[in-house]
């Protein structure tokens, strides 16, 4: 067996950024437009804001929004998308709608005609919306058997209190009472040009595209109802939640910790802590519980971003026999990250895989588009890119020790575990106070 | 609209140990994907190890040759990439997509492990816990979990290889040893029974010397034949269903067989475009009819392949319609509808447009799925050893253009009540 060295790497050219355009119009609807003519098509997202509205209104108003126009059925809508190799569809985060599609780039005039008509016209018929009431309840009584969902749930409630962010899906009976008048009112109030973002990424001319966006939008005006979300209270550490689950054979480990949005000075350093500690495969946590122990098929930890505040949120399933020993080998984890600076090495190549990440995330259509609608959302612009690249391949290891000690200590986590409360609440409550609680 | 089409550059070429190697260049991004399929799949793991091909696809990141246990993930990640691996029916592929700077790195590690991966007890009782993990994450915690890819085989197929679960039962998983290790590695992950493609951002003629130095001096080894898994079809309706002690509310999937997806590509392709007739969107029949009309199902699909891949199948495979129901759902009257639907477009035909809007559709599915360096690196290397055509993938959108009515309505007409079988879940929770 002869023995082969690995190969080096080639150095990465500078990022460069694909070929843009924006224009805001005189509704108040900013279009940022975007060049990448790999493939002949267009990707579309508009976001818009919709923070603090009713949460079963808006949720049935992201479902029932193509169900028809004055003009147009939901059938007639689909269809006409299809024929331009066109699909539009809608979903809510606590702080926007977000319309998502894409179509062949030939049929970008004819998407966007659509979509006008959606937004300024629609009809919300009382049938359809029906139709869409009942499936909405029947998805939300199913994501309340997943455990993920339920996990999920119960962290929300633990770190938000009273807080809008606190609760994100509604309850079955909620919806049940929604009737398609309130959708109208709702969208007449909310769905508005102020403040929206579309973008559009593809095989397009940037400038012919706003262009289009301009023609077709011109009749969809009007200023919303202002949605602005409070800040998010700080997390209160206290006992770790137990939800029950009887019969569960994982139990799903979820805890939050602090954060900070994208345009902190701390950023670029917590981001790389949370690498080192969980963030990605090569981590210590992953290669602890998974790749030593065993305990757990994918655990992970991300920063994640909304408009009023950003956490950290680690998420593990692990066998119900182990959950005591993989919260403890998690404490263990987050508490040496916190205490002790990370190795020279682990700290480059979490460096060079946050750096890489940022590169393939800009390598299709797609990820452009998902990428320019989210830094939107927050003010920013795709030469964040550039400028968060700058900001990772600088931090030192003192400040990724200094924000790793700052947000990621083991005594500042909101902690939940759902899961066979009988059979793990010894095994928790010989590490840390445990309180039980409802889903 | 007219349908376009994508242009990627195919180059093929053999090395002499029998490696079939694909680069397909596109400079639009500085990134590139590397994939390495091997022709072994579940279809393959004998009888007593069921879930054995899956649970050595996650042996074969445990370290190789020239690397200790972590490195593979390290050096990737290291390298700003990112990979995984996957199980399927006909096949098992490795995947790495990173800054173009690191092409050589990845030829290194897909090199390496080929050679042969370190097979120890230690990393093979790791990961058995590990795929328990998964399976129970994917299945056993959650509602309809494995439904219906692990669930309706076993009601369409009679033979073991098509009819197993590809998860695999804990107790053959705990009964894998390292020696069932070495021989699954020895009889299939031969050079010569894998193809390797590039994607993404290389200059061919560098790509070429480095796959040819990395990978050349791979020992060749004998190629085992590839394997019939032809079964007949059913000559009588199946219908079984099980209880879901997780699940909230009813579900169902069917499944007919369709015709040799490599054999008789012609005569499948119209079943892939049918799939979609019947299910993409609101303006399809199944939708239309089932969700929207009658309001007996909260959602319906329509998709070849038990794991959807309708490209990367070998025969025998399946046409799958499955649908979820609201409380107390019908899976009867379901069954009967999508009865009525297939008739009505086997003796009515399509409605102008229909046909052509739904493969406009399509051709944007299949042309988004290229722009990622993965999208073509994937499916080249699964063509390029399933057919010997990587540059199909260029052509998809054009021939799924092609199917006519005349096809679509003769796909339709085929899918009868007597050749299907199909699985009911019954909701146990709250029960």
């Amino acid at each position: 067996m002869s023995v082969k060295t690995l190969p080096d790497l080639v150095p990465d050219s500078k990022i460069k950024l694909p070929k843009q355009a924006e224009r805001t119009l005189s509704s108040g609807l900013t279009v940022i437009a975007i060049r990448r003519p790999a493939v002949p098509l267009v990707e579309l997202r508009l976001r818009v804001p919709f923070g603090r509205a009713p949460l079963a209104r808006a949720t049935l108003l992201s479902q029932a929004l193509f169900t028809g126009t004055a003009t147009m059925s939901s059938i007639d809508i689909a269809a006409e998308l299809q024929a331009v190799g066109g699909g539009l569809s809608a979903g809510l985060d606590p702080d926007r709608l977000l319309i998502t599609g894409n179509s062949l780039a030939a049929g970008l005039d004819r998407m966007l005609e659509i979509l006008a008509a959606v937004l300024t016209d629609p009809a919300y018929p009382a049938d359809e919306v029906g139709t869409e009431r009942d499936r909405l309840v029947d998805h939300i009584q199913v994501a309340q058997s997943q455990p993920a969902h339920l996990a999920r749930t119960a962290l929300l409630k633990r770190m938000y209190g009273k807080h809008p962010y606190a609760v994100q899906t509604p309850e079955p009976e909620q919806v049940r009472g929604v009737r398609p008048g309130q959708l109208r009112t709702l969208h007449a109030e909310r769905v508005r040009p102020e403040g929206s973002v579309l973008v559009l990424v593809g095989d397009i001319n940037v400038e012919k595209a706003i262009d289009a966006a301009e023609k077709a939008l011109g009749d969809w005006i009007g200023s919303g109802r202002d949605g602005a979300v409070p800040p998010t209270p700080a997390l209160e550490p206290g006992p770790l939640l137990l939800v029950d689950r009887p019969a569960s054979v994982q139990s799903s480990l979820r805890m939050a910790l602090p954060a900070v949005p994208r345009t902190d000075p701390d950023h670029a350093a917590l981001q790389l802590a949370n690498m080192v500690f969980g963030g990605y495969f090569s981590s210590r946590w992953v290669e602890n519980i998974r790749e030593d122990k065993g305990y757990t098929y994918g655990p992970h930890t991300a920063i994640e971003h909304f408009v009023a505040g950003s956490s950290l949120v680690v998420a593990a399933e692990v066998a119900t026999e182990v959950t005591g020993p993989a919260l403890l080998e998690t404490l263990y984890e987050l508490g040496r990250i916190a205490s002790l600076p990370p190795g020279e090495e682990e700290l480059e190549q979490a460096r060079r895989y946050a750096l890489g990440t940022l590169r393939l995330g800009m390598s299709t259509q797609a990820g452009l588009a998902g990428l320019a609608s989210i830094y939107a959302s927050f003010g920013l612009r795709l030469d964040y890119l550039t400028e968060h690249s700058a900001a990772l391949a600088a931090a030192t290891r003192e400040q990724v020790a200094e924000a790793a000690a700052r947000y990621l200590a083991p005594s500042r986590a909101v902690s939940v575990v759902l899961g066979d409360a009988e059979k793990v609440e010894g095994q928790l409550s010989a590490l840390t106070s445990v309180e039980r609680g409802a889903a | 609209m007219k349908i376009p089409a994508t242009k990627y550059p195919v180059e093929r070429f053999t090395l002499d140990n029998g490696l079939r190697v694909v680069l397909t260049p596109d400079r639009s991004a500085p990134v590139v994907g590397v994939a390495v399929v091997y022709d072994v799949g579940i279809r393959s793991e004998p009888e007593g190890r069921t879930g054995f091909a899956h649970l050595f696809e996650h042996l074969m990141f445990q370290g190789s040759e020239n690397l200790e246990k972590l490195a593979h993930f390290r050096h990737v990640q290291g390298a700003g990439g990112s990979f995984n691996g996957s199980t399927h029916l006909d096949y098992t592929d490795y995947f790495e997509v990173l800054p173009a700077g690191a092409l050589e790195r990845a030829l290194f590690l897909e090199a390496d492990r080929m050679r042969g991966p370190r097979l120890t007890e230690e990393n093979l009782r790791n990961q058995v816990d590990v795929v328990k993990e998964e399976i129970r994450v994917n299945v056993l915690n959650r509602p309809y979990g494995g439904f219906p890819w692990l669930k309706l085989p076993p009601v369409m197929f009679e033979t073991f290889p098509n009819a197993h679960d590809g998860y695999g039962s804990f107790t053959d998983l705990e009964s894998a040893t390292v020696e069932d290790a070495q021989e699954f590695f020895g009889k299939y992950y031969a050079s010569g029974n894998a193809t390797l493609a590039v994607a993404g951002d290389f200059d061919v003629a560098t790509a070429t010397r480095l796959i040819e130095a990395h990978f050349g001096d791979v020992p060749a080894r004998p190629k085992p034949e590839l394997p019939d898994f032809a079964e007949p079809g059913l000559s009588a309706e199946r219908r079984e269903s099980y209880v879901d002690r997780l699940a909230p509310l009813p579900a169902i999937a069917a499944g007919y067989r369709v015709p040799d997806p490599i054999a008789d590509f012609s005569a499948y392709l119209p079943y892939v475009v049918l799939a979609e007739v019947l299910t993409d969107g609101d303006a399809s029949r199944l939708v239309e009819r089932l969700v929207q009309r009658d309001r007996i199902v909260t959602s319906v699909g329509g998709y070849i392949g038990f794991m959807g891949d309708e490209y990367q199948v070998r025969n025998p495979t399946a046409l799958l319609l499955q649908a979820h129901m609201p409380p107390g759902g019908d899976a009867d009257k379901v069954l009967r509808v999508v009865d009525e639907e297939l008739d009505r477009l086997a003796t009515g035909g399509l409605a102008p447009g229909e046909l052509s809007r739904t493969q406009a559709r399509m051709a944007t599915h299949l042309l988004r799925d290229t722009d990622a360096v993965l999208g073509r690196a994937l499916p080249m290397a699964v063509l390029e050893l399933q057919r010997g055509r990587p540059e199909l993938l260029n052509e998809l959108p054009r021939l799924v253009g092609e199917v006519t009515e005349a096809q679509i309505v003769a796909a339709a007409a085929s899918l009868r009540p007597e050749s299907r079988a199909t699985v009911e879940v019954v909701p146990g929770a709250n029960q």
